[in-house]
């Protein structure tokens, strides 16, 4: 049987996240009531003229330099001519020939899987608006509200195997820009969006074979699904002797399938020229030095240096550092837990996340602030309350705010470490169970389990379980 | 009788107190309305017009405000003007009302300046006859039965019949000369970027550049002044200081070296022409001018690839034009790319379609190296003859046109030697330079005849003074035709 080999490369839409599209002053805010954010420029009224958006030529140039790519001194703003309604001046303004970015690698995996992702170029472009045809009867509604919004494309090399490898590439996109403060990575507004370039070949060819695109995936698990669904189509394609057809195709997460968009014979000649109304984009040394000197620490170095630094094992570290917002939240809790990094990295890996999720919120619009889980962390370390009770504590946070202190005070939950007290409870407990009780002096060790319960049960769960084990335990003591 | 004074004559009896803004408003009104058989204008709102030329008397008297200069002229319809339609001559736009002021117009009113009315044109800036506009022909005042020249048309045959004082054309291959040389007026074509094009309905974007037709380089300087400097709104607007045009304007000629392109007295062109240019070059001397002979050796190649890079940018710059936001839309379609088609189809006059096509195809896959980048390439070699000749002169003269205004409908069937009427005006907008024409005299058929001086890059105050000085001597430009006087 042939083994085949799937070839595949990433086009990633990044929107850039500026306050003011990128040739226009309108806001870029999303969600807004249609075409209430287009101004002249956007819905292309006679005689405006395009203006350059400087924040979005840094966050360009920001992310070549954490890649490692060559920011280009000069680079070409190039009209792409095609009608579409979205589309308002009838051409898309992009980087056809000089793009800012060129070059770059993004690595994945690590020791022998690790795979070095060639990043051909990154270039800046406008975004179109959105075409309704839902709900609006036999006529099609144009939201010209994205139209303009930054974009940086970046297109990669054909150089990932898998839809695995596909994944691992764009999650490490993602990952860095976020941390590089360009873009929010929202995928469900599309502020992160991705074509992909599918072919298949018998594995050990270094041909590359026929490819069609995927366009606009726009979740990470839809890509994976897409991708193997893609590929499994080509595959069943060739060896039923036919050929795959160079074309678009729209994945249908309804119906997990693929179908063609447009055909080859329908190409687009999309009469690219340089902007005339744009003089070409220079960018000088000194601003690229300082945009390298303000780079932050970029997830691959700080997922090593929690390792070092927390003693963290290294999925940990890697899920703690895939997000900037986490990381940033993991240290500063740290930081408020007197550096107790191990319980950290479980609260924050289990039952932070878990709230996250559950709620659907981001690590910025978490309801316990690492301040606060700090805090909460401080009073497991010091005793004063169980992981049981700060699990409580922890939901009480997450659904009212309030104070650790104040909540522990205000409910009573501090823990009962108190030996005198906590041996009356025992003794009271000894005379109600002493049938249990004997069974523990006999041997049967299981049982003093359940004479903790009641000790915990009696005191509302505030003793402390291994001051109660050390009582009960010298008590029994045959 | 305010119809003889220029613009700056104007001015001046403004700030006298020898006449107020309404009078003289009033008075081009009745002018206008009196000679519509020009066709010179589109669009004329009287009664605003009248209630701005009131504003500006009443500001002038309570608010001593003497820099308001409460002066109307004609704007070409190529100008975005929340007041009037902007339809630039196009059936596409006929029905446009822009929710802004091209930055022109703001700067006009800024200094009070206002719109007289819009004047008509060649559909989106695309003629040397004014015959292509969706609004009919416009008229030579000097004869009827000849054109007033394109694009800016209408703007000419109003300063020339005196119904407006002066005008603003824009010039893309020679829209403000051509017509400024064909009516017996002064047209300056600034520098590229000296003037924003914000608000300017773009043909093509890299060569397009607003300007004054007027009766005097005087009266250029004084709107120049007003117009030019750094517009954050334009990306290719000069972020230069301004000079001040009108003190430069009494600099002279004294020593100053007139380059005389060999190719610019091609025997191929109107003797009369001809003739009237080396008359108008000895009084240049008189004045203390030196002439000195240059070569412009690849200027012959400018038409060439003029025609394949103002279109090819109008290809793209009129993509906008689809029917779907605003302009005409075909009242019948089928489907999106019916409603396009239609739209387009009913929308542009033949010129604009020719104009796309050439565009198109010159950019598109396999034949944009062997024309668009190739004509890109003569632009630079063409720039780079200028920069040549400009080390041995000052200015450049020549004429503006190779003949005086042809009959209307002659070249209507032969775009080509219509082309030719921009050779010697083409070149200086590949160049990105400023020029002006000037009248130096009339043909037998007493058809006016129009001198061209090329400057340097943003040397305008150079070139007006010159102008200047040749009209202090001359009253070619002073000349009302005889049905305006």
């Amino acid at each position: 049987m042939t083994r085949w080999e799937s070839v595949i490369g990433l086009e990633v839409h990044v929107q850039l996240q500026t306050q003011s599209k990128i040739f226009s002053g309108a806001s870029t805010h999303y969600g807004a009531e249609p075409n209430t954010q287009a101004c002249a420029v956007d819905i292309a009224l006679p005689g405006i003229l395009p203006v350059m958006n400087r924040t979005a030529v840094q966050m360009a140039a920001t992310f070549g330099l954490a890649t490692g790519a060559t920011i280009n001194h000069r680079s070409v703003f190039a009209r792409k001519n095609y009608f579409y309604p979205d589309l308002p001046k009838g051409y898309q303004i992009s980087q056809y020939e000089i793009p800012i970015v060129s070059g770059g690698q993004i690595n994945i995996g690590e020791g022998d899987t690790l795979r070095k992702i060639r990043i051909t170029r990154a270039h800046l472009e406008e975004d179109a608006g959105k075409s309704q045809h839902d709900g609006l009867g036999k006529m099609s509604g144009i939201d010209l509200n994205r139209a303009g919004t930054p974009l940086l494309e970046v297109v990669s090399e054909p150089d990932m195997r898998s839809p695995a490898e596909a994944i691992a590439y764009l999650r490490k996109i993602h990952s860095l820009v976020r941390y590089l403060k360009i873009c929010d990575g929202n995928m469900q507004e599309g502020s992160f969006r991705c074509d992909a370039n599918i072919s298949i070949r018998v594995e050990g060819d270094s041909e590359l074979g026929i490819r069609t695109e995927l366009k606009n995936l726009n979740s990470f698990r839809f890509i994976e699904r897409a991708l193997n669904h893609e590929i499994q189509r080509q595959i069943d394609l060739i060896e039923d002797g036919g050929q795959v057809v160079q074309e678009t195709r729209l994945y249908d997460s309804d119906r997990d399938q693929t179908r063609p968009m447009r055909g080859k014979e329908e190409a687009h000649d999309y009469r690219y020229f340089p902007d005339p109304d744009l003089p070409p984009l220079v960018i000088e040394d000194a601003e690229v030095e300082y945009l390298r000197a303000s780079l932050p620490e970029l997830p691959d170095a700080r997922c090593d240096r929690f390792i070092d630094t927390y003693q963290l094992r290294k999925s940990d570290a890697q899920q703690l550092t895939a997000d900037r917002g986490i990381a940033d939240y993991f240290e500063e809790t740290v930081r408020e837990a007197g550096g107790n990094s191990k319980i950290a990295t479980n609260w924050v890996t289990g039952d932070l996340m878990a709230a996250l999720n559950r709620d659907s919120l981001p690590i910025e619009q978490s309801r316990v602030s690492p301040i606060s889980l700090g805090k909460l962390i401080c009073r497991i370390n010091d005793q004063s309350i169980s992981g049981k009770i700060a699990k409580d504590i922890f939901s009480d946070l997450w659904d009212n705010g309030g104070d650790v202190d104040q909540i522990i005070e205000a409910r009573g939950l501090k823990q009962m470490s108190d030996s005198v007290e906590l041996e009356q409870i025992v003794e009271k407990i000894l005379s109600k169970f002493s049938e249990q009780a004997d069974q523990v002096r006999q041997g049967q060790e299981k049982v003093l389990g359940f004479l903790v319960g009641q000790v915990m049960k009696e005191t509302g769960g505030k003793a402390n379980p291994k001051a109660v084990n050390e009582i009960l335990s010298r008590k029994l003591s045959p | 009788m305010p119809h003889r004074q220029s613009l700056s004559a104007l001015n001046r009896m403004l700030a006298t107190g020898g006449i107020s803004s309404t009078e003289i408003t009033t008075h081009f009104l009745d002018r206008i309305e009196k000679n519509q058989q020009l066709n010179a204008f589109v669009s004329v709102d009287r009664e605003q017009t009248l209630a701005r030329a009131q504003q500006a008397d009443h500001s002038r008297r309570n608010e001593r405000n003497l820099n308001l200069k409460g002066l109307p002229v004609a704007l070409k319809d190529i100008f975005c003007t929340q007041d009037l339609l902007t339809s630039c001559g196009s059936r596409i736009l006929s029905n446009f009302v822009s929710p802004y002021d091209a930055t022109v117009v703001e700067r006009l009113d800024k200094d009070g300046f206002f719109v007289l009315g819009k004047t008509n044109m060649d559909e989106f800036a695309m003629g040397s006859s004014n015959e292509s506009s969706y609004f009919g022909p416009v008229l030579n005042p000097w004869n009827t039965a000849r054109v007033p020249g394109g694009s800016s048309g209408g703007s000419a045959a109003a300063v020339s019949a005196r119904l407006a004082p002066a005008a603003i054309g824009t010039d893309t291959g020679g829209s403000i000369r051509q017509p400024a040389a064909f009516c017996g007026l002064t047209g300056l074509k600034p520098s590229y970027g000296r003037i924003s094009r914000y608000g300017m309905v773009a043909y093509a974007s890299s060569l397009d550049q607003a300007g004054p037709i007027t009766q005097s380089a005087e009266d250029a300087a004084l709107l120049l002044q007003t117009m030019a400097g750094f517009d954050s709104r334009d990306s290719t607007s000069l972020d230069t200081a301004v000079p001040d045009y009108l003190s430069a304007l009494n600099t002279g000629l004294e020593n100053v070296r007139l380059g005389i392109p060999k190719e610019f007295l091609d025997p191929s062109i109107d003797p009369e022409v001809l003739s009237t240019i080396e008359t108008a070059l000895q009084e240049f001397e008189k004045l203390g001018a030196k002439l000195v002979d240059i070569e412009l050796p690849n200027s012959g190649a400018g038409i060439a690839a003029y025609y394949v890079i103002a279109p090819a940018e109008a290809s793209s710059n009129l993509s906008k034009f689809d029917g779907v936001r605003y302009g005409h839309r075909a009242s019948e379609f089928s489907d999106l790319l019916d409603m396009y088609e239609k739209s387009r189809a009913e929308g542009f006059g033949d010129e604009v379609k020719r104009r796309i096509l050439i565009g198109s195809y010159a950019l598109s896959a396999g034949y944009y190296d062997a024309y668009y980048l190739k004509a890109q390439k003569v632009r630079r070699i063409i720039a780079n003859d200028f920069s040549q000749a400009f080390k041995q002169c000052d200015l450049i003269a020549g004429p503006t046109t190779p003949s005086t205004a042809f009959p209307l409908g002659k070249n209507l069937d032969d775009p080509v030697s219509m082309y030719l009427n921009d050779v010697f005006t083409v070149p200086v907008n590949l160049a990105g330079l400023p020029a002006i024409s000037l009248p130096a005299g009339f043909d037998q058929s007493g058809l006016p005849i129009g001198l061209q001086l090329i400057g340097p890059y943003l040397k305008e105050a150079n070139i007006l003074s010159a102008a200047h000085a040749y009209q202090k001597v001359t009253d070619w430009h002073q000349r009302i035709p005889g049905d305006y006087e």
